[in-house]
Parts: structure tokens; sequence; C-alpha cells
């Protein structure tokens, strides 16, 4: 099998503090992948350098074998790559599902001329996104929220609802940023169901995540970063029984 | 309930267009006429700035300059050139749409106060050469336009026509087509806006690392809204010339630029109604404060300050927000 993410001595220093640190690691399609570790440890700054946000110092990342680090987060989009953040980026000024068809975007032609004259072949688009948007609300689980301002919705269902806007991109890998943060057990166990979910399509799914339990329930490999580097790599029973893993995060 | 939606789209250019239609019922005034004829042109560029504030949330303190480069356009290339209005209005609205496309790319690259400044320079640097390109502009003074035509007819002022067997004034008829502009600016408008790219719009001005994620190119749709507003601004300020028969480079200038955006502030950013009956507050307050006229400046001003202070919302959403309220606070009474 070949990787379809692929991170190699991947760096990123701010002024003289290094976020991360010679990270390398690969990501084979179909898996769900975790990167855990310590708070401050660089989790969200590796995301933030595979899907573009920052430009790495050193370092490269490739999906399915193209070189990615200097695209900008809107190429990778193009490129199969998708992603929701720890910050909720939620378009607060539109409509549930207005955001959710916004992930449509890639798919939907957006021609001028038939934009404003709003020709036949607009409506029809824009119906089919509507209706493939609202299953995939339905999918992560906030389908009744469909004509609710984004700003009326509650916490939780907007953490869904960046994931159905994810998802609408038709994404190979999705990188979810602490999808759990804040959601209590029930909300945390239907998230688990729904990453599942998500990998039996075929899409496989990075995760940045503090919630043990969820983590190593559903990751197929894990990562574990300490002060920027890495400090172990491997399935979930090698992690558990790592000694360094132990002493440093699980506090054993 | 899809058909119930676009209803529900199309309702405020309905009403609009009730507006429009019904208002010579109950003016006949020339002069009267004449106001409202400027009253839509000016609201067709509001709603086209509005489209770059209020929905993509970006600025603009210069396009007034935009308005002014269409009006000198046509008013050169008709008086000096002999063209007929309706080319130059399209090369015009061309050319603004190259210049807003060159000068939008690097400035939409900055933030808040930063865009502001650089837009305000560009609306300064338009109204500079205006006042400076004595040959062909007339320079402070002003250029006489010659009045539209459309394949040999002419819409003048001063005209007499005739319309479904009725006698019309000149004032009614330019009336009547300043308003027909009007309805196309704002249903091309409500058209862009309910679609995949007013989505894309919506969304940089919402959160623009959401939009960059899921594959909207920001810094492309940017000066694509920036291009769309500039080309509203110039082909009003086009219409604008032939109506009045004379500009002078005050349509280009820094004051009516605050103008327009105040209308916008004003009038609801993101509703396209609103910014309309933002337009007709702004016109018509002049006429009622006529004894006060060095005052303007300031008036305008304030009514800015205390719109963002008070509603930041502007008049018309703010009123629906309260109907809402009121209808809901009722609704629960009677239960």
């Amino acid at each position: 099998m070949s990787a379809l993410v692929e991170v190699n001595n991947l760096s990123k220093a701010f002024g003289g503090v290094h976020a991360v640190e010679d990270v390398s690691f690969s990501v084979e399609a179909g898996q769900v992948y975790s990167v855990i570790g310590p708070n401050g440890a660089g989790k969200t700054t590796l995301f933030n350098l595979i899907t573009g946000l920052y430009t790495p110092t050193s370092g490269e990342v490739k999906l399915n074998g193209e070189s990615i680090a200097k695209l900008q987060p809107n190429q990778l989009a193009e490129r199969g790559m998708c992603r929701t953040f720890q910050q909720m980026q939620i378009c607060m000024n539109m409509t549930a599902i207005e955001n959710v068809m916004l992930g449509r975007h890639l798919t939907l032609k957006s021609n001028l001329l038939t934009t404003l004259f709003r020709l036949p072949a607009l409506t029809r688009d824009e119906k089919a996104a509507r209706e493939k948007s609202a299953e995939l609300m339905e999918f992560v689980g906030c389908g009744e929220y469909l004509d609710t301002e984004a700003s009326a919705m509650s916490y939780g269902a907007l953490k869904r609802l960046e994931i159905a806007r994810a998802l609408a991109a038709e994404p190979k890998v999705v990188l979810l940023d602490e999808p759990a943060a804040g959601l209590n057990a029930v909300e945390t166990a239907a998230l688990e169901e729904l990453i599942r979910k998500i990998a039996e399509q075929g899409i496989t799914v990075m995760l940045v995540e503090h919630d043990m339990k969820l983590v190593m329930g559903i990751s197929d490999r894990l990562l574990v970063l300490n002060y920027g580097r890495v400090l172990a790599e491997g399935t979930p029973e090698q992690i558990r029984t790592n000694p360094d893993v132990i002493a440093a995060y699980l506090g054993g | 309930m899809i058909a119930r939606l676009s209803q529900f789209r199309l309702k405020g250019l309905v009403f609009l267009a009730i507006v429009v239609f019904a208002l010579p019922l109950f003016i006949s005034n020339p002069f009267h006429y004449g106001l409202a004829t400027q009253i839509a042109l000016i609201a067709g560029a509001v709603v086209g700035l509005n489209l770059l504030v209020g929905f993509a949330g970006q600025i603009s303190l210069g396009h007034a300059g935009f308005f002014g480069l269409g009006a000198y356009f046509s008013a050169i290339m008709t008086s000096n050139y002999g063209w007929s209005a309706i080319p130059a209005l399209f090369v015009g609205a061309v050319g603004v749409a190259i210049i807003a496309w060159v000068v939008g790319r690097p400035i939409l690259r900055l933030k808040g106060h930063y865009l502001s400044m650089a837009t305000l320079a560009v609306g300064f640097i338009i109204a500079i050469i205006l006042n400076n390109e004595r040959e062909l502009t007339g320079g402070p003074d002003g250029m006489p336009v010659p009045s539209f035509d459309v394949f040999g007819w002419e819409l003048s002022v001063f005209g007499q026509y005739s319309l479904f067997g009725m006698e019309i004034s000149g004032d009614l008829a330019w009336y009547l087509f300043a308003g027909m502009v009007l309805l196309v600016a704002v249903w091309l408008a409500q058209n862009l806006i309910d679609s995949p790219i007013g989505r894309a719009l919506r969304s940089v001005h919402g959160s623009e690392v959401a939009a960059s994620v899921v594959g909207v190119n920001t810094a492309k749709y940017k000066s694509l809204v920036f291009v769309i507003s500039a080309v509203y601004a110039s082909v009003m300020g086009a219409l604008y010339g032939h109506f009045h028969g004379f500009i002078t480079p005050s349509v280009a200038s820094f004051d009516f630029s605050i103008l327009l955006i105040t209308m916008v502030v004003l009038g609801g950013m993101g509703s396209t109604i609103g910014v309309i009956i933002g337009a007709v507050v702004l016109e018509l307050l002049p006429q009622l404060l006529a004894d006060f006229q060095e005052m303007e400046m300031v008036l305008f001003g304030l009514i800015l300050m205390l719109t963002m202070i008070f509603m930041p919302k502007g008049l018309l959403p703010t009123a629906a927000n309260l109907l809402a309220k009121r209808r809901s606070k009722s609704a629960g009474g009677d239960a």
C-alpha cells in the first residue's frame, strides 16, 4: 500500500520556538490516524502545516506523492484534503445548510453569466447541492437545523456542522482538530460512531484529540508528539505499552 | 418548498417594483421626478457597493472614483468622439472593470484600516486626474454630457414621449428608465447573492479560513466582487452624467465616496433593499435641511457614527428584527 499523506522531516519555528521539529510519518489510505500529545506539543501546528495554513521552515508534506508544502489551503481542497478546526470556523452570517453547501463549492461550476441571469443550469445544480448537503447534515446528526442561522446553533451542533462541511467537499482525507473538545460523554460517543462511519466510506481520517478513550478506540495508528518532536508512533497497543509515552503523557 | 423559497427570494424586488411604478401616481412635479431619478441611479451604485461591503465584508472608501470614471468616460466619448451612449457605457464599464481588477488584486490583500486607506487613495487619485486633465475633462469646471440615446432615439428630460398611448414628459420618462435600471441592478445582485459565487463571497466575510479550506480561492473572489461593484458604479455614473447633462469632478470626490458608504451602513449592510432605503434617506435629507447645507458632511458623519453604535445592522434589518421579536412575543401571549 502506498502512503496517502507523507510527512518528511517537517519543522516549524516561530522565532526561537521550535513548535514542530523534524517530524516524519505516513498515513495510508483508509486509516484513522491520530496525533496525540500534551498541550503545546505542536499537534495543531502540525495540522496547520499539513493543510497549508502555515509554511514549514523545512521539510515536506506529500499528498498522493505530490509535494504540497507550498500550496494554499484552497489548492489542497482541490486535491482532496479538507479539515475542521479546534477554534471552529463557521460562517455565522449564513444558515446551517449554506455552510455545508459552501463545502460543495468545488463541485459546483460557478459561471458568472449563468449566475447573474440565474439560468436553469444553476437552479438545478443548486437544488442538487442542497439535497446532498441536507443528506450530509442528516449523516452527521444535525439534520434538524437545515435553515437555522448558524449563529443560533449550539456548540455541539456546530462541531458536527463543520464536519458535514468538510465532507461536502468529497475529500480523500479529512483532518479533524479536536472534534471532541467541549462535548459531553453522550456527544463524544456519537462522534466516535460518526468517525467510524466516515472511515467506512473509505475516507482517510486524521485526528488531533485529547480524549484518550476515543482515540484508542478508533485509531489504526497513532503519533505521539512531545515538545514538537515525535515521541512514539504505532498501533494503539504499541502506544499504550510504550514506556516513554507512559512517562510523558499517560501519567503512568 | 423550493417554490416558496424562490418566492421569498425575490420578495424585496417585487416590493421595490411596486414602489417604483406607484411613485408617479403621487408626484408630478419635474423637480421631484429629477430627485427620484437621481436617487434611483445612486441607489444602483449603492446596491453594487453593498455586494462588496455588506456581503463580502471588504471596504471601499473610493467608490465614487469608479462612478466618476464611468461618468467621464461616457461624457468624453459621446461629446468629443461622437460615440453613441450605449457603446460608451459598455466600453467604459469594461475599462473600469480592468482598472478595478488591476488595482484590486494587490490592495485586497490588505485588511481593515489598511484596505480603507488604500481604497481611499484610489478614489483620490481618480479625482485628482479628473481635476487636472483639463483638456479632456474640463477640469474643476466640469463638462457637458449629451443626452442618452438608444439607436438614434434620444432620452432627454426636456423631451415628450408617448408610452402605451400615454403622453409622458421627459422627466417621467427618465424616472421610469432609471427605476427599471435599478430593478435590473437589484435583480442581478440578488441572483449573484443566491448562488455558489454569492456563498463564496459571504464566506469570505464570515470566515476566510473556512472558505479557503473547502476550496474557495478567497483572493479571486475578493477581486471579482470588487470588479463587479466597480462596474455597477461605472454604469450608474455614466447614466447619471447623461441624466444631469453636466458633470464635475465632484462625482468622483471623497465626499461622495463617504456618502455612498454611509448609505450602505445606514440602510443595512448585506440587505439589498435596506441599502436602497439608505440611499433614499440620505438623498432626501439634504433637501429637507437645505438651510444647513454647510453642515452636510458633519451630519453624514454623525449618522454614520450613530448607526454604527446604535444599530450596527442598519435600518432595515434592525426594523425587521424588532418586528419579528414583537410578533413572536404576541404569539407567545396568545398561547
